[in-house]
């Protein structure tokens, strides 16, 4: 089976990921970016995973695992989003900068 | 198990003196749940205290009372025949012999003291559920409660030093949230930080002293450690000094005693029960608990010190004599009731530290009754007209008649009038002190004793007669706080015959026995019978000075405040000028030393001039030498120069912290791909 073409894609998400990450000024879209790159590192997994097929079936178990952490990851994140939008009307991060020098 | 406590007795047997303790069976083998009820209470008020009526006051109680039980029949068993014993369970092992337990040790100190925190605690949490009806954050606050006695429980069922340093802090922790409960105010926040940062101070003593004695000779454990000091081990001998005075200043923090008794009176900012537990059975009795869990060593510290002991006692004379005059010039109520208690602690520390181990925790047993009342009777008052300050209140005696019976019962215990509680307990004080040589330090308890009477004759008079300065109409506590009140009146007036010198009550000995020299040799003193005429000098001091106070603060109506103020006769302006010590000094010296200053300055002026003179001048052409080359030029130049280097770095590279996440973001990138290339095209 040819790995490439899903190391593509998945290059492909990750770099859009990151795109995101770097230039939507919205905190929602950030994490909504931040969660392109994990499942870029999920297709990754996977697509490694059936080129060498382990008994584990590692790449699944990691992939699974990356779903859950992410999950709670964004639970977090939403959480802190929304005390910060409630408490400054705003979910801009450019104008978030109070942990300056 | 029964523990090296329990060796510790057979070295009493082998002083001639005979073993009577049983093992408590069922009750002492399941006394660790006293250690744990409070932990458990507090978690299920975090989780369910709000949905509660009383806001999980009911589950405080409820913990406390089922304690109370075991404490009560540890306690009448202990009476009737002694206990002895403790459960420990090996939770680490450092190296080969250095053993880590926890457990709970059941022997007539502790049983006293589980008995103490329970039985206050509980009617202090009683008291509470009336006093912080309609407050805010009340489940938060009877969860903190909880920690607070649960902590105090296991540091006082501690069978060696590591457990005691656990519930240590976790009384130092729950005492900062309950001296800060109000953090709406910035001040409170400051008490509930000086409080716990002064604690700090001195727990690294406790920390140094547990770890110093502890990897000196091997063990944690405090009969043991107690066995060697008795029996003036070698091994001990060496650390003693260091590791009990070490020890020593770590009760000195949590004590109180000066000088590191600045954070109690700061400590009022909390809720009143929470003053009236801290102040009476749980935080600052737990200084003296240490120094008497560790008696042995203190008792042998001339032995195996040199004369260590000395300056514990000082240190306790000074606290019980200057912190208490602190309180005459006091106007907060619960200022006056802090300062009596850094004074009465000063009594208990001198006690212990002088040889009297039951004279000490006797007081401690005591004080806790009457000290609990008297600060539950104040926050009675303060829940009454909204205010701490003594000029806002005053005539309440004819408002809150129960308030003010109990209160005086509890100033008289305290002020030490025949036959109540604090009679006895001081006197027994006195009497020790007497005996083990500390005449000096006798007197000023005795002169102490007349302060502690005169300022809560101040109080009583201030806060309960002539007219009221208030706004509103006071009214009476309801029955959930005037109950506890009476309770705790009761043993403020009966507890004194526990421990009269020569009386041994019938069936049950006396407290003297209790406590387990019956069982224990440690040397300590305990009189054969009452010193009336001792007793006799302390009575009158403390009756001189309720009559002064009377004369100074009776009920004269316009006059009480004025007088409080500044009309005091004599007695005001001495204390502002410090009794006249200095303008005396300064007088004696002056009119002396006058004929004999003027030859030494003859001399002086014409023969030493010269030699200064000439040796001033060189002195000072080198010293002008050293500081231009070697000081200015030299070490600060090397100084300002790095920290210049450092500043104007520190202000160049902290320009990199913009506080924007996408540009720190961009940097990571950067430099995930710097990492990306150097992988693939470069290595």
């Amino acid at each position: 089976m040819v790995v490439s073409q899903f190391l593509v894609l998945a290059a492909a998400l990750f770099a859009m990921g990151v795109y995101g990450l770097l230039i939507r000024r919205n905190i929602v879209l950030i994490l909504l970016s931040v969660e392109l790159m994990l499942n870029a590192v999920n297709i990754n997994l996977v697509a490694f995973e059936s080129m060498i097929v382990t008994t584990e079936a590692l790449g699944q178990v990691f992939a699974i695992f990356v779903i859950t952490v992410a999950a709670a990851e964004v639970g977090v994140g939403l959480a802190i989003v929304l005390m910060i939008f409630r408490n400054r009307q705003s979910a801009n991060v450019d104008e978030l900068d109070l942990m300056r020098y | 198990m029964r523990g090296f406590l329990y060796d510790l007795a057979i070295l009493a047997v082998d002083e001639g003196k005979a073993i009577e303790a049983g093992d408590g069976g069922f009750w002492a083998d399941t006394a660790g749940i006293m250690l744990i009820t409070p932990f458990i209470a507090f978690l299920a008020i975090l989780a369910v205290g709000k949905k509660l009526k009383h806001n999980g006051g009911e589950i405080a109680v409820a913990a406390l009372a089922i304690n109370l039980l075991w404490a009560s029949v540890l306690f009448v068993m202990n009476m009737t025949g002694g206990v002895l014993t403790e459960t420990t369970f090996e939770i680490a092992r450092i190296g080969s012999d250095l053993v880590f337990e926890l457990g709970w040790a059941v022997d007539g100190l502790s049983i006293m003291m589980y008995f103490l925190v329970n039985f206050v605690g509980l009617l202090v949490f009683i008291y509470a559920i009336g006093y912080m009806k309609g407050d805010v954050r009340v489940h938060w606050f009877f969860a903190a409660f909880s920690l607070f006695a649960g902590a105090m429980l296991i540091l006082v069922g501690a069978p060696n030093l590591v457990q005691l340093i656990i519930g240590w802090e976790g009384v130092g922790l729950a005492s900062y949230f309950l001296i800060g409960f109000y953090w709406d105010d910035l001040d409170n926040v400051k008490a509930g930080n000086k409080a716990f940062m002064t604690n700090k101070v001195a727990d690294v003593g406790l920390i140094l002293g547990a770890i110093i004695l502890g990897v000196s000779i091997g063990t944690f454990d405090f009969g043991e450690l107690s066995k060697l000091a008795a029996e003036h081990d070698e091994a001990l001998g060496a650390v003693a000094l260091v590791g009990g005075l070490l020890l020593f200043f770590g009760a000195m923090g949590k004590s109180a005693q000066f000088p590191l008794h600045i954070w109690l009176p700061d400590a009022m900012a909390g809720p009143t029960p929470v003053s009236a537990l801290m102040h009476a059975a749980t935080m600052v009795t737990a200084g003296i608990y240490l120094m008497a869990r560790t008696f042995p060593l203190f008792q042998n510290f001339d032995d195996l010190a040199g004369d260590g002991r000395m300056w514990m006692v000082a240190i306790g004379t000074i606290t019980l004599f200057a912190i208490g005059l602190l309180a005459l010039v006091a106007d907060d109520i619960k200022k006056v009731l802090a300062y009596s208690t850094v004074s009465q602690l000063g009594y208990m520390m001198t006690a212990v530290a002088a040889g009297g181990y039951t004279a000490g925790l006797f007081h401690l047993f005591t004080h806790a009754f009457f000290k609990a009342l008297l600060f539950l009777g104040a926050g009675s008052v303060i829940h009454a007209v909204h205010s701490n300050n003594m000029s806002d209140m005053g005539g309440l005696r004819k408002y809150m008649p129960t308030t003010y019976w109990t209160f005086v019962v509890g100033s008289l215990a305290l002020a030490g009038i025949i036959p109540l509680a604090g009679f006895w307990s001081k006197d027994e004080i006195l009497a020790t002190l007497g005996h083990e040589g500390f005449t000096l330090v006798m007197w000023i308890a005795i002169a102490g004793a007349f302060v502690t009477a005169f300022y809560m004759t101040r109080a009583v008079a201030l806060t309960f007669h002539g007219e009221y300065k208030g706004h509103g109409e006071p009214h009476e506590s309801p029955p959930i706080m005037t109950g506890p009140l009476v309770a705790l009146a009761i043993p403020s007036m009966l507890f004194g015959f526990l421990n009269v010198p020569g009386l041994s009550l019938p069936g049950i000995g006396n407290f003297t026995e209790w406590l387990g020299v019956r069982v224990v040799a440690m040397g300590d003193y305990h009189p054969e019978s009452v010193d009336w005429g001792l007793a006799a000098i302390g009575l009158a001091a403390a009756l001189l000075g309720i009559a002064l106070g009377w004369r100074l603060w009776g009920p004269d109506k316009d006059t009480q405040a004025a007088r409080d103020r500044f009309n005091v006769p004599v007695l005001y302006p001495l204390l502002r000028r410090k009794y006249y010590i200095d303008d005396a000094a300064l007088g004696i010296v002056g009119a002396t030393t006058g004929p004999i200053a003027r030859f030494i300055d003859w001399t002086n002026t014409y023969i030493f001039d010269g030699i200064v003179n000439a040796v001033g001048g060189m002195t000072k052409w080198l010293g002008g030498i050293t500081y231009n080359f070697l000081d200015q030029l030299g070490v600060d130049g090397v100084f300002n120069g790095l920290s210049a280097a450092a500043d104007s770095a520190g202000s160049s590279v902290r320009k990199l912290q913009t506080g924007r996440v996408q540009q720190y973001a961009s940097g990571f990138v950067a430099g995930a791909l710097i990492l990306v290339v150097l992988f693939v095209f470069v290595i």
